[in-house]
């Protein structure tokens, strides 16, 4: 089928590579299907685009190549939500703010995307009980976070 | 926004499946317990706003700010 995107125009998509976030998102709770657009060429940052509505579209990051030390547990109820049943089933994004002064960009820590590689089921987990904030800067040395 | 006054340990119910009880009171704080199905998130209010505010900043890249981070990207 195809879908009007915000970024990329109109682009031919498959049922099989949508995404699906069965609760949407904070603030998107309406968009509960999306699919993901390269944006560049090492798949570092991926463009995740609502298959409905054209004009809503996050970019993401994978954390771990900007803060290798990112990690966080999921409590019980995001495991089941995402019938989750290894950890390797599981892909990780977050999304980024970007901002008028590209240095300036920020990683949402905070508040991953969760995804469940095998079933394409996907939901944004807010961690309770860490020290990641909405807003970590990409580029450069992250300072502790109190 | 409907009010009820409740007693430590005493329960309310909402829709069917989701209660919150009072667990103690102490001064100012209130430890409430809530039962809810797993697919109901349950979370501080100044959390889920603050989260729902960076999707909202977040959605609103223009394409020119995106074809300046490729640029930076790129160096």
């Amino acid at each position: 089928m195809n879908i009007e995107t915000k970024y990329h125009g109109s682009v031919e998509i498959t049922e099989n590579e949508i995404i699906s976030f069965p609760s949407g998102i904070p603030g998107f709770l309406e968009e509960t299907e999306f699919i993901f657009i390269p944006f560049t060429e090492d798949g570092l940052f991926q463009i995740l685009q609502s298959v409905k509505t054209a004009n809503i579209a996050f970019v993401l990051a994978n954390p771990f190549t900007f803060f290798p030390e990112y990690d966080f547990q999921l409590d019980d109820s995001a495991l089941e939500v995402l019938q989750l049943e290894k950890p390797e089933d599981a892909s990780v994004y977050s999304i980024l703010t970007v901002s008028e002064k590209m240095e300036e960009s920020t990683a949402n820590l905070q508040a991953p995307i969760v995804i469940n590689k095998q079933t394409l089921v996907a939901k944004q987990v807010i961690l309770t009980g860490t020290n990641y904030n909405t807003k970590h800067p990409l580029f450069r040395q992250p300072e502790e976070v109190k | 926004m409907l009010v009820l006054t409740r007693k430590k340990y005493e329960t309310i119910v909402i829709g069917d499946d989701i209660e919150v009880t009072v667990i103690s009171v102490s001064g100012d704080q209130i430890k409430l317990g809530i039962k809810a199905p797993n697919n109901v998130d349950i979370h501080r209010k100044e959390i889920y706003d603050q989260i729902k505010a960076e999707n909202n900043a977040a959605s609103n890249a223009s394409v020119n700010m995106l074809q300046n981070l490729s640029q930076l990207l790129k160096k």
